[in-house]
C-alpha cells in the first residue's frame, strides 16, 4: 500500500473477528490517509466495509491491529473523527440547526464556548448551503437536504477524519452528483482526511484520490489505485474508463473466487 | 451551493397539495352529526318512548340543559370540577414519576422485561376499584386513597408505553450518540427520553382516559367534593336532571382532556 507522509488516520494490521464467528471479517488491513485526502473503499456487498468503518471510528475494537488518529492510539470514539451514514440519522424532534449542533456540548467533546459553538454551526450550515432551512424539522427536508444536514453535523466538529458510510447511496442520481461536488468542496475547505465507503465505482473514481478494493473472505485489500487526475474529473472520462475497467476486472475476479 | 439549495426543494416548500377547507371540515361536521344523533336517541329514550308521568322523563335532555344552566351559573360546580381535576392531575403526576423510569428500565433490559411482564400484566388487569378497601385501610378515607387508586390505574399505560417506546427506539440514533461519545446520562437525556416521548404521551393520553373513568366511582367514597360526590349528592336530593347535567359535564370534561392530550401528542409529532 502507498503510505502517506503525514497520516491523519493510520490503521495497521486490522483484524476483526466477531465473538463466536468461525472466521474474521477483516484480516491484516492497512490504511493511511493524509489530511485532505479522499480514499474510497470499494467492495462487494457484505464484504465488511461497514465493519471496517466502525473500527476506524472507534466504535468497534479490532481483534488485532491498531488505529491511530494523528499520534493518538484510538481506543474508543475520538472527538475529531466524524461519521456519517447512508441514513442521515437526524433527530426528528430537533430543528436542522439543533441537529447540526447536536453533540458539540457533550462532556467528552472539546470544551467550546457558546459563541464558538454557534459560529461553528453557522459555518457548517453555510458550507452545505442550508442557511435557508435551519429552522426546519427533519420531516420537512428532502433526502438530499437531510444528507447535507448530516454532513454539516460532521463538519461542525471540525473533524480531522471524516468517515462516510455510503452517504449518498439512497439519493437520486442528480442529488448524488450535487452531493459529490459538495464533498469535494468540503474536503478542500476543511482539509479532513476522508474515507468514503461506497459500492459505486463511478462515485469512487470521481471524488477519490485513492481507491482501495476490499474482497475475499476474510476481507483484505486486493487492489489499490491512485488517481492523480485534477478534480472535477468529468472531462477525464477516457482515463477514468480505463481505471474503471481495471477495478471491475479485479472485482469480478474476487467474486469468482468467492 | 445556491443552485443546489434552490433545486433541492423541501417537502415544506413543496406543500402544493393542501387539503381544501371543505375537506378539513368534513370530519368535524360528521362528528357533530354523531353527537346530534346521540342527543336525538337521548330525547327518544327519555321524552318520546316513556309514557306521561314516567320516572324516566326526569332525565330528559331539556330538563338536563336547564339544570346545567343553573349549575354552570352557580359557584359549586366549578369547585367540584377543580377538585376532580386536581385529583386526576396529582394521580397522573405520581403515575408519570413511577411509570416513566420503570418503563425506561424495563424497555432497556430484556431480562427485566421478561421477569416483570407477567406480573405487570396481572396487576394491570385488576380493576383499580378492587383495591379500594385496601387503599382506605392504608390511607384512610379522603384524598390519599383516591390518589393511590388513580396513580395505580394510570401507571400501567404509561409504564407499558414507555417500555414499548424504548424497544422501538431507532438504533441509528443510539449509534449516533455513541459516535459522538455521548455519556450514559447524555444518551438518556438527549436521545432516549426525547425519542420515547411520543410513546410516553400516548401512555399519558390513555392514562388520562382511565383516570377520568376511575375517578367518579373513587369520589363516591368518603369525600365531600368532586364530580363523583356531586353525582351521589344529586341522587340523594332526588335532583335527577341535575344528576344528568353532572354526567354531561363529566363527559364533556373527559372529551376535552382527551382532546388536549391528542393536541399535545400532535404538537410533539409534527
Amino acid at each position: 500500500m502507498t503510505k502517506t507522509a503525514i497520516a491523519a488516520l493510520e490503521a495497521t494490521g486490522i483484524t476483526l473477528r466477531y465473538p463466536g464467528a468461525a472466521m474474521p471479517v477483516l484480516e491484516d488491513f492497512d490504511l493511511a490517509v493524509a489530511p485532505g485526502e479522499i480514499v474510497a473503499v470499494l467492495g462487494p456487498s457484505g464484504v465488511g466495509k461497514s465493519s471496517l468503518l466502525r473500527v476506524l471510528a472507534g466504535l468497534q475494537q479490532p481483534s488485532r491491529g491498531a488505529v491511530r488518529v494523528g499520534d493518538q492510539l484510538l481506543s474508543s470514539v475520538h472527538p475529531r473523527v466524524a461519521l456519517a451514514f447512508q441514513d442521515p440519522g437526524l433527530l426528528p424532534w430537533l430543528t436542522l440547526e439543533k441537529n447540526v449542533a447536536f453533540g458539540l456540548d457533550f462532556k467528552r467533546q472539546p470544551r467550546l464556548s457558546r459563541e464558538v459553538r454557534a459560529a461553528r454551526v453557522d459555518a457548517a450550515i453555510d458550507e452545505v448551503g442550508l442557511a435557508h432551512a435551519r429552522k426546519l424539522f427533519p420531516s420537512e427536508l428532502s433526502g438530499g437536504m437531510a444528507q447535507r444536514a448530516a454532513l454539516a453535523r460532521c463538519l461542525a466538529r471540525k473533524p480531522e477524519v471524516l468517515l462516510l458510510d455510503e452517504p449518498f447511496g439512497a439519493l437520486d442520481e442528480v442529488t448524488r452528483a450535487a452531493m459529490q461536488t459538495l464533498l469535494l468542496q468540503v474536503t478542500a475547505d476543511f482539509g479532513a482526511a476522508t474515507i468514503l465507503i461506497t459500492h459505486d465505482i463511478d462515485e469512487a473514481l470521481l471524488v477519490a484520490d485513492r481507491v482501495v478494493l476490499l474482497g475475499g473472505t476474510p476481507a483484505r485489500e486486493i487492489g489499490q489505485w491512485r488517481i492523480d487526475l485534477p478534480k472535477p474529473r468529468e472531462d477525464d472520462l477516457v482515463e477514468l474508463g480505463r481505471l474503471r475497467t481495471d477495478i471491475l476486472f479485479k472485482l469480478r475476479a474476487t467474486l469468482r473466487r468467492i | 451551493m445556491t443552485d443546489l439549495a434552490q433545486r433541492d426543494v423541501s417537502p415544506a416548500d413543496r406543500d402544493l397539495i393542501r387539503p381544501s377547507r371543505g375537506r378539513a371540515l368534513k370530519p368535524i361536521l360528521l362528528g357533530a352529526l354523531g353527537l346530534l344523533g346521540l342527543l336525538v336517541l337521548w330525547f327518544i329514550g327519555t321524552d318520546l318512548l316513556p309514557g306521561p308521568g314516567s320516572f324516566i322523563r326526569r332525565f330528559s335532555p331539556f330538563l338536563t340543559v336547564a339544570s346545567l344552566g343553573d349549575l354552570v351559573t352557580g359557584s359549586d360546580l366549578l369547585t367540584h370540577v377543580a377538585v376532580s381535576l386536581k385529583r386526576v392531575l396529582v394521580g397522573l403526576a405520581f403515575a408519570v414519576v413511577i411509570g416513566v423510569p420503570l418503563g425506561l428500565a424495563v424497555g432497556s433490559s430484556r431480562p427485566l422485561d421478561t421477569a416483570t411482564s407477567p406480573a405487570f400484566q396481572l396487576l394491570r388487569m385488576i380493576s383499580p376499584l378492587s383495591w379500594m378497601p385496601i387503599a382506605v385501610m392504608l390511607f384512610g378515607l379522603g384524598d390519599g386513597a383516591i390518589y393511590f387508586l388513580l396513580s395505580f390505574a394510570a401507571t400501567w399505560p404509561i409504564l407499558l408505553n414507555t417500555a414499548a417506546g424504548v424497544r422501538a427506539l431507532d438504533q441509528r440514533w443510539l449509534l449516533l450518540g455513541r459516535s459522538l461519545a455521548a455519556t450514559r446520562t447524555e444518551t438518556l437525556l438527549r436521545i432516549v427520553i426525547p425519542g420515547v416521548m411520543g410513546h410516553v404521551l400516548t401512555g399519558i393520553r390513555l392514562a388520562i382516559g382511565i383516570s377520568w373513568i376511575v375517578l367518579v366511582p373513587c369520589e363516591m367514597l368518603g369525600v365531600s367534593a368532586g364530580l363523583g360526590y356531586l353525582i351521589l349528592d344529586t341522587r340523594d336530593r332526588l335532583a335527577y336532571s341535575e344528576l344528568m347535567a353532572v354526567v354531561l359535564v363529566i363527559g364533556v370534561i373527559g372529551f376535552a382532556l382527551d382532546g388536549a392530550a391528542r393536541a399535545l401528542h400532535a404538537i410533539w409529532r409534527r
